[in-house]
Parts: C-alpha cells; structure tokens; sequence
C-alpha cells in the first residue's frame, strides 16, 4: 500500500510527474498528493519525492533465513532429435550466465537433470561450466509432463535450498517454472533479458515490461531460491571446456503414475525444416507489407537464394499465411541470426524485441518512418515487389560469375 | 458443465510507449481491450457449448483489474459468456503472478467451486509472462494443459491440441483441469446487436477482497515475492545507413554490394 504523509507532502507535483502509470495525482483543492487505483506499486515516485511524504509498506525480511539457501541451479531441459537426446541450447546459454552469476556470488552451479536414460548427457554440462548435476532418471521421466517435472524438481530444490533457479522460457519451461513457483509459494520472473547480482547479493531480473516499451528491474526479496526464466538466444552460449568436471549425484526419485494427471496421447511432429527459426544463421521475414499470400513465393525465393529460413511477423500468423512456429516476436520466438532481412515489416515493438539481437538487419520498406529502420544496419526506402526481384536476378548474376571464374 | 474462463483487460500495447526524457510512460489515446488470447479461451468455451448441448454447459468468466475492466467483461458477456465476475479492490493492488494467482483461486474456490473446465489465455499481452495460469492450477491443484490449440471433450476427459515447439502434441486429463489458449480461431468478432443487447441483461458483478472473503495478507504488494526495483526506458538503437530505393536497380545493387563486403553471400 503506498501511503501519503500529508503533514510531509508539501504538492510539489514531482511525484505526479515521475509516476509512470498516473496513477498519482495533487488535488488542487488540498495540494497534497493522491493516490489513483491504477498504481502499480512500482516505487518510482517514493524515489522522486524529495519530502519523504511517500513510502511503501513491505514486510521484513529475514537476513537469517535467507542466508541457509546456496547455489546456481539451472533446469537441465534436453530433447529428442534424430532418436537421440540432446541438452537444449538454452541450456548451455544458461549455464553461461549462471557460472558468472554463481562466482559472483562464490556458490557452486548445478543442474537438474531429470529424464530417463539421460546420464549420457552430462559430460557437457560439466564442459560448459556445472560444478554438480542432480541426476533423476525414472521411466516416468522419459517424456515431459507437467507433474512429473514440477514434483521431481520442487523435491530437488526443496532439499537442496538453492539461492537462485533458472529454466528456460521454452514452452516446457513457461509450462513447469510457474507450477514449481506456486508449489513452493516462490517469485518467478519470466523472460528476463538481464540477470546480475547487485550489492546485497540479490539476484536483480530485469525484463521488458508493456511489449518492450518498458524496462522493469525486479527483486526477490524475501524468498529463496530466486527464480527466473529466459528465452532462448537471450544470453550467449558458454564456450566448452572439455577437460572440465564434476560431481554427480543421484537423485532417488519417487513418482507413480498416478501422480502424473496428464497423457499424452499422441505427437505430430512437422516434417517442415523451416520451423526451426531459432536455429537459422540467415532469416528471410515477411510482414503484412507483403498484402498477398501469393507474394510469400518471392519471400521463399530470396530465402532459397541467400540459404536462409522463412519466418514472419505476427501479422502473418493471424492470417493463417505462416504457422505459428515462424513468427518472430514477444508472441512468438526470440531470434539472433546472423542475418535478418525484413520486407514489409513495420517494426511495431512486439517484433523488435524478438529480432534486434540478429548480428545484422537489413530492411525495405515503403515507408520512411516505419520503426524497424531505426535497428536496421542497412534499410531501402522503396517498393520491395520491384528491389526484391531485381536483386535475385542481380544475385544470381554474381553467383553465375564467380562459378564461371578460373581456378 | 460449468466452465470458468479466466481474462485480463490490457492496454492495446503498441500504443504505449516511454518518453525518452522523462521515463514516463506516454498514454494519450491508449485505449484498453479484451486480451487476445482471453478471446481464443472464451471462443473455445463457446464452441465447446455449441458442440455439446447435452452437457448444458455455462460459461463463467472472472477477471481481477480496476474497475474499468467491467468494459471487458461485458465483451466476453457478448460473445458469449453467461456470468461474470470482477475481482476488483485497492488491496489487491502490486500483486506480482504468485498474488495475482492467488486472488484468481480464492475467486473460483469462492464463486464455482464446482467447476469442471477452467480456460485462460496463454499469456496477456501487456505482461507476457505466461505464468499466471499454471499457478492458479498448481494452487487449485489440477492439472494444466498449455499453449492449446483446440479443445475437445471426450468421455468426460479434455482432450487438447498443444504446440509444441516441433509441432504438435495431442493432450488428455481428467477433469477437472485447466487449459490455455496460445491460437484460435475467431479473432476480434464483432458480435451482433441481438448479442450486445443480450448482454446487458446478463449477471455482471463487481466483488471486493471481502465479498468472496480473501484474507488480505494473501495479496497484493505485501504477499508479492516479486518486487520492482526499477522501471526504465530501453537504450535508444541507432540505425544504420538507410538509402532511397526509387530506382530499384540501383536499390537492388547497393543491397547485393553491402552482403558481399559484409560476407553473406557464399557460392
């Protein structure tokens, strides 16, 4: 509850200035600040006020209980590819950022491995920077569900006390992260796109708030472990150190089916190379721009001349032109290629957030003022029904040339 | 049947943005809509009941927000819901997604407890954490199906379409059970004036943190994990070079030469 000390409020305004919901306001009848129903708690104007006419009830923190809970802990998601299992990529990005996050803090860092017949997989974790790996394999955990992971993990950390637990944002992981946190009546934070230890070794979260207009720094302050997701692509991947390793511990895991509430009854998976977007070194993007479904042929085009994936905007995927696994963005997937061409896409926000990590951008767009052009490397103002094609005729010229030249 | 379908009243997001200088946010003209994703929840549950009137089902949609939210209640009320409820009270203000799910389960535990289906969005737009559902499964203690594409109700059991990310998983669980929505396939239906002026006639109520007795420790700031220490606006980007593509020739030629200097086109 934010309370105004109306001896103190001298209705300076600074806070109604400051306020970034409006959620306060002086009334001029009484020149003393009052709080609106739309105030988020955020804290911004009890910083601004120069009076101390403001502050925020927040309960006490036990330094005591906190301090029992150690360690960097990362859920070790892995999957099914060509019949073998493998560590998730988002994994070892984790494991990047958690190995700085553990030293910061002088704790250790592990992983949670749950699965069946997974031992196999824990060699890299050592090699991209775990100190130890909780190992629970069980035949119940040969597929992913819900509550088999949420009691195996919770059961984990439970014992453990770990000070900080990251998952992946993957599907699985925005499906498990927030059945663990309310398991054990703990903070999540999803998403974050920042993660540091600030002076009093509090995990500091920071992630985009309002589509990415916004930046929201974000504690934990009374419970342990921290807890925090983040997309794939958000952190780099740490380099493998081969000679690195670690202890493994078993972990003796008690599950029966019974416990587990879900079946899955069947798995569709898309034949459709394209999917992967995440993966792609080279992005081929179509927005509504393109105004013609027919007109994803010339956007296919240009994908197969620069040996690249096709991928999409939001737009898009409401229209049923592309599936939902190609769209790009806060409601999609986060992607860092190499390359990223953008045809037709403004640039509203909900896509930027998910592109402008890609080493390079490149842009047409008709309009001069669209958003994207302010992160693109190289932008063409223009029609891209004429640059698009005139540039696979020129490109395929080169190509024809460079073949043909000696040696 | 009764199904209870959970939503959120957002900002429509790309309408806000931050003044760089001040770090305020700038709302002029921002107007509020029923979240996406909620409508594919309460599209699903309507279809659900056209499909199955011998399981006489009744749709319930409760929501937690200011007062204003009424607007999008009335909404899912026009489209199709029988009931709705507002959670709506100052002490429920600064609830992260641990105290947010938590009002969300003590308003169905208070107002259907005899539930059979709850459907949600899979995440607000305004937010996006995705996080708010699950909780309220784990802290009603049934199971979850997320990221949904199509429901379906086969001897007594939810059987779900769920995206995966190599494509798709087909999803059962007794009921009952909670399911997110990530697709559907109404998007922004206008609904009809026999509809709008149904709706008015329809239940809507507004209830305190007292009316369904929630112990007010259990939300808001104070029963927040999760505190903001900071709200900031993102770095500016700078763009690069940025060249007139009238004469496409020409536009064609500087975009091939500036792949070929920076190494992405290989033979």
């Amino acid at each position: 509850m934010l309370k105004v000390d109306y001896e103190a409020c001298t209705g300076c305004k600074v806070c109604e200035k400051v306020c970034p919901f409006a959620a306060i306001i002086v009334v001029p009848e009484t020149k003393k600040a009052k709080v609106l129903d739309t105030c988020t708690l955020c804290g911004t104007c009890v910083n601004a006020c120069k009076f101390e006419a403001l502050s925020i009830e927040r309960r006490a923190i036990s330094e005591e209980e906190l301090a029992k809970f150690s360690g960097v802990f990362v859920w070790g998601e892995w999957e099914k590819k060509e019949d073998s299992n493998k560590i998730k990529r988002v994994v070892l990005e984790l494991l990047g950022k958690g190995r700085e996050l553990a030293e910061k803090l002088g704790e250790t860092l592990s992983v949670i491995l749950p699965g069946y017949n997974v031992e196999h997989l824990i060699p890299e974790l050592f090699h991209h920077g775990a100190d130890k790996v909780y190992l629970c394999d069980h035949v119940l955990l040969e597929q992913y569900t819900t509550d088999g992971y949420a009691t195996t993990i919770s059961s984990v950390i439970a014992t453990e006390k770990p000070s900080i637990v990251l998952y992946g944002a993957t599907p699985n992981g925005r499906d498990l992260a927030p059945r663990i946190a309310a398991r054990l009546a703990l903070g999540l934070t999803a998403d974050c796109t920042g993660l540091d230890i600030n002076e009093s070794r509090q995990l500091l979260q920071t992630r985009p708030a309002f589509g990415g207009n916004i930046m929201a720094s974000i504690l934990s302050p009374y419970t342990r472990p921290q807890m925090s997701s983040v997309r794939p692509n958000v952190f780099s991947k740490s380099n493998p150190d081969s000679s690195r390793t670690g202890d493994i511990v078993r972990v003796n895991v008690n599950l029966n089916r019974i416990t587990i509430r879900t079946k899955i009854v069947e798995e569709i998976v898309s034949q459709d190379d394209s999917i992967n977007i995440e993966e792609a070194k080279v992005l081929v993007s179509a927005g509504k721009g393109i105004g013609d479904k027919e007109n994803l042929k010339l956007i296919e085009e240009l994908a197969q001349e620069l040996n690249g994936t096709v991928s999409g905007s939001r737009a898009l995927v409401d229209l049923g032109w592309i599936p939902h696994p190609q769209q790009v963005g806060q409601s999609g997937k986060t992607v860092a290629p190499t390359l990223y061409l953008a045809l037709g896409i403004s640039g509203a926000i909900q896509h930027l957030v998910g592109m402008s990590a890609s080493d390079t951008i490149i842009s047409i767009n008709n309009d001069p003022e669209a958003a994207i052009f302010k992160v693109s490397d190289f932008g063409i103002v223009g029609n891209m029904f004429d640059i698009v094609p005139e540039f696979i005729k020129q490109l395929k010229e080169y190509k024809r040339v460079q073949t043909e030249k000696p040696g | 049947m009764k199904i209870v379908v959970l939503v959120k009243q957002v900002p429509e997001a790309d309408k806000v943005a931050v003044d760089p200088e001040t770090g305020t946010l700038i709302r002029e003209g921002i107007t509020s809509i029923l979240n996406p994703y909620c409508e594919y929840a309460l599209d699903e549950a309507v279809k659900l009941k056209n499909t199955h009137p011998e399981e006489n089902i009744e749709i319930i949609t409760i929501s937690m927000g200011p007062p204003q939210t009424k607007m999008a209640l009335l909404r899912c009320l026009e489209l199709g819901a029988d009931k709705a409820y507002l959670l709506s009270d100052r002490k429920f203000a600064g609830s992260d997604v641990w105290a947010t799910s938590t009002a969300l389960k003590e308003g169905v535990v208070n107002l259907e407890p005899e539930f059979d289906l709850i459907l949600a969005g899979k995440q607000a737009i305004d937010g996006d954490t995705a996080q708010v559902p699950a909780e309220i499964a784990e802290q009603l203690g049934v199971p979850q199906i997320t990221y949904g594409v199509k429901v379906q109700i086969v001897d007594k059991k939810v059987e779900v379409k769920r995206e995966i990310e190599t494509g798709y998983q087909i999803v059962s669980a007794r009921m009952p059970a909670l399911v997110t929505m990530s697709k559907g396939s109404n998007i922004r239906r206008i609904p009809s004036m026999k509809e709008v002026l149904n709706a008015r006639k329809k239940p809507l109520e507004v209830l305190t943190a007292d009316d369904i007795g929630i112990d007010e420790n259990k939300v808001g700031l104070k029963a927040s994990p999760t505190q903001v220490a900071r709200i900031f606006a993102p770095p500016e980007k700078v763009g690069g070079e940025i060249i007139d593509g009238s004469d496409h020739i020409v536009a064609a030629k500087n975009l091939l030469e500036f792949l070929i200097v920076n190494n992405y086109i290989k033979e």
